[in-house]
């Protein structure tokens, strides 16, 4: 492990206390919701905060040990951080910008200019050496920013939002560019987002921070899967009830009863995907075990589809066409039957 | 426009302007050659314009410093720092003369010691004229760039500290660069207000042409000998001000906003 970490912080209302390991080259993506202490664990990280208890080793040096009063500064940590505003400094050039770590270790001017060329050449910015950083749009600010942070070849990469900041298209183009580099990069990368598209697209493995705490640590895959809590299940936009099984049934906690075609025992999950609730207007015939009276409370579009949130014997999300959406009357009151099939239900323990 | 603010705004541009055009209409324009001629007038204001200049650089020297402590560092007792560091900026000048002359004076706390140690005697100098100055103008910059420091995103200086700056090269490459208008601002306020000094360099340095007379006190004493004289002084005072104004507006307030 390049990367090991125990980080407990107090301040004000929040209480961050978490541990994370990353492996050299591997990419770490930390998903919270606003306030859960994602930024603040990136900047103990840094230096930039010291952590009230625990440790931070990377590649064998300590950065931070709380107990025995070692707190290594920012500038003398093998580091590199994006934020989310690229923050590039106005009163510098893109080139002098890139290479600003480099003067901090005395590298000559000829020598810095060589590697900023070469950085701004590999991050798609050749020619924008000489221009200010109020020449650049905010995906080539975002990159400089990039080459900036990895100049110097640092030991640990830290990502702070790095893409919540674009516009929607420059941000798939970003993100690309973003996943090609941390597949060249030897360190070890931490990437905080709110964002699930990010963590799934950019992250080998993902740490879910709730309030402060680790909720939920996986592959992305897993975790978007098997979500163990109603704020994962959102992001990844499945409906989690929890409940208990006996064989082929889930009682749930909530009241009411899941049907589901594998066999389970004891306290587990059911998460059903949107596309997977079937919604009828009148009582259908058939052999959907699931069937439920529902209400429609909610509806928002989302692609071709309408997703609709409904409310009922058990809570669920199901997508609809936006025809099918017009042609049943959903909205927002309406009631309707919701059905699922048992194997379209998938458990795993709690 | 409203009257009840038109009025009032139309007489107070009156009321700072028509003092400017009296001096204005009453020049003796043929006169301002002569005077400026005189050996006394070119003195005076020689010493002006240095000791003004050494007050300035003096107050750049321990202001931007003092400006940093008290926007960035986390000391205790800052704000009562601050209230202290900008009291020049109320107290009438010759108090500052009197409380200087007692400190700095010959049987002043730190005088005498300067006497007997060095034999140096500050009162009636020339250094006595830029230590007033600095005094009363110091506080200018201090606050003009405590203004620029806070403004200034101190997230620039995380992004510095996480490239291997420490807090030194953070201010001398970073923080410096970016609140350079704020600093040239709060020099210009600084040096405006040295070269206008008065109360406290007479109190402090007293009043002897060639070594302590400025421009303010050849006014002064010229107003009551000679009227004429004392407005081509102040003339020339005016112009100074005004082309020093302008020419750091183009130059270098307007290239950094650019």
């Amino acid at each position: 492990m390049s990367v090991s970490a125990r980080i407990a912080v107090r301040r004000g209302t929040l209480a961050l206390d978490v541990a994370v390991e990353v492996a050299d080259g591997e990419v770490l993506a930390v998903l919270g919701p606003n306030g859960a202490g994602k930024s603040t664990l990136l900047r103990v990280l840094a230096g930039l905060l010291a952590s009230d208890d625990g440790r931070v080793v990377v590649d064998g040096a300590v950065w931070d040990d709380a107990p025995a009063g070692t707190h290594l500064p920012p500038h003398r940590r093998s580091l590199g951080v994006v934020f989310q505003d690229a923050l590039l400094f106005p009163h510098l050039s893109i080139a002098e910008n890139v290479a600003f770590g480099l003067r901090s270790r005395g590298a000559g001017r000829a020598e810095r200019r060589a590697a900023a060329d070469a950085w701004l050449d590999r991050v798609g910015l050749s020619g924008s050496g000489d221009r200010r950083p109020a020449q650049l749009s905010g995906g080539q600010a975002q990159r400089a920013a990039l080459a900036r942070a990895l100049v110097g070849e640092p030991a640990l990469l830290l990502l702070d939002e790095p893409l919540s900041a674009l516009d929607a298209r420059t941000r798939l183009t970003v993100r690309a560019e973003l996943r090609r580099h941390l597949a060249a990069f030897a360190g070890s990368t931490v990437l905080v987002t709110h964002d699930p598209v990010d963590a799934m697209a950019l992250a080998d493995r993902v740490v879910v921070v709730e309030d402060g705490r680790v909720v939920q640590a996986g592959t992305p895959a897993d975790v978007s899967r098997r979500p163990r809590t109603d704020y994962v299940a959102r992001l990844v936009g499945l409906s989690l009830l929890a409940g208990t099984a006996d064989g082929g049934t889930v009682r749930l906690d909530a009241g009411g009863a899941v049907a589901v075609a594998e066999e389970a025992r004891g306290p587990v999950f059911a998460a059903i995907r949107p596309e997977s609730v079937a919604l009828y207007a009148t009582r259908p015939d058939g052999s959907t075990r699931n069937l439920w009276r529902e209400r429609v409370v909610g509806a928002t579009p989302h692609g071709a589809t309408v997703r609709c949130e409904l409310d009922g014997e058990v809570p669920l999300v199901a997508d609809v066409t936006a025809a099918s959406f017009a042609e049943m009357g959903l909205a927002p009151g309406a009631e309707v039957w919701a059905g699922v099939k048992a194997s379209e239900v998938a458990v795993y323990a709690r | 426009m409203p009257a009840p603010l038109l009025v009032p705004a139309a007489l107070g541009v009156a009321f700072l302007v028509l003092p400017l055009i009296g001096l204005l209409v009453r020049a003796p324009w043929s006169a301002i050659g002569p005077a400026l001629a005189r050996p006394e007038v070119g003195e005076a204001l020689r010493l002006s314009v240095v000791s003004a200049s050494l007050a300035t650089v003096l107050s750049l020297l321990l202001g931007v410093p003092l400006a940093w402590v008290l926007a960035r560092s986390r000391v205790r007792g800052r704000s009562v720092l601050r209230a202290l560091v900008t009291v020049p900026l109320v107290l009438p000048p010759v108090v500052g003369g009197v409380a200087l002359f007692l400190v700095l004076g010959r049987q002043g706390i730190v005088g005498s010691w300067l006497d007997d140690a060095f034999g140096i005697t500050i009162p009636f100098t020339t250094t006595a004229v830029v230590i007033a100055e600095t005094f009363v103008a110091m506080p200018f910059l201090v606050v003009s760039v405590e203004g620029a420091l806070r403004a200034a995103d101190a997230r620039f200086e995380d992004v510095a500290a996480t490239l291997g700056a420490d807090r030194w090269a953070t201010f001398r490459r970073v923080t410096l660069p970016m609140v350079a208008p704020g600093v040239v601002a709060g020099a210009v306020l600084c040096w405006a207000r040295a070269l206008g000094e008065f109360g406290a360099t007479i109190t402090f340095a007293g009043n002897f042409p060639g070594t302590t007379q400025t421009m303010p006190l050849a006014v002064y004493l010229a107003l009551q000998r000679d009227p004429e004289a004392a407005i081509v002084l102040s003339l020339v005072l005016l112009a100074v001000s005004l082309a020093t104004l302008l020419l750091l507006r183009d130059r270098w307030l307007g290239r950094a906003a650019a």
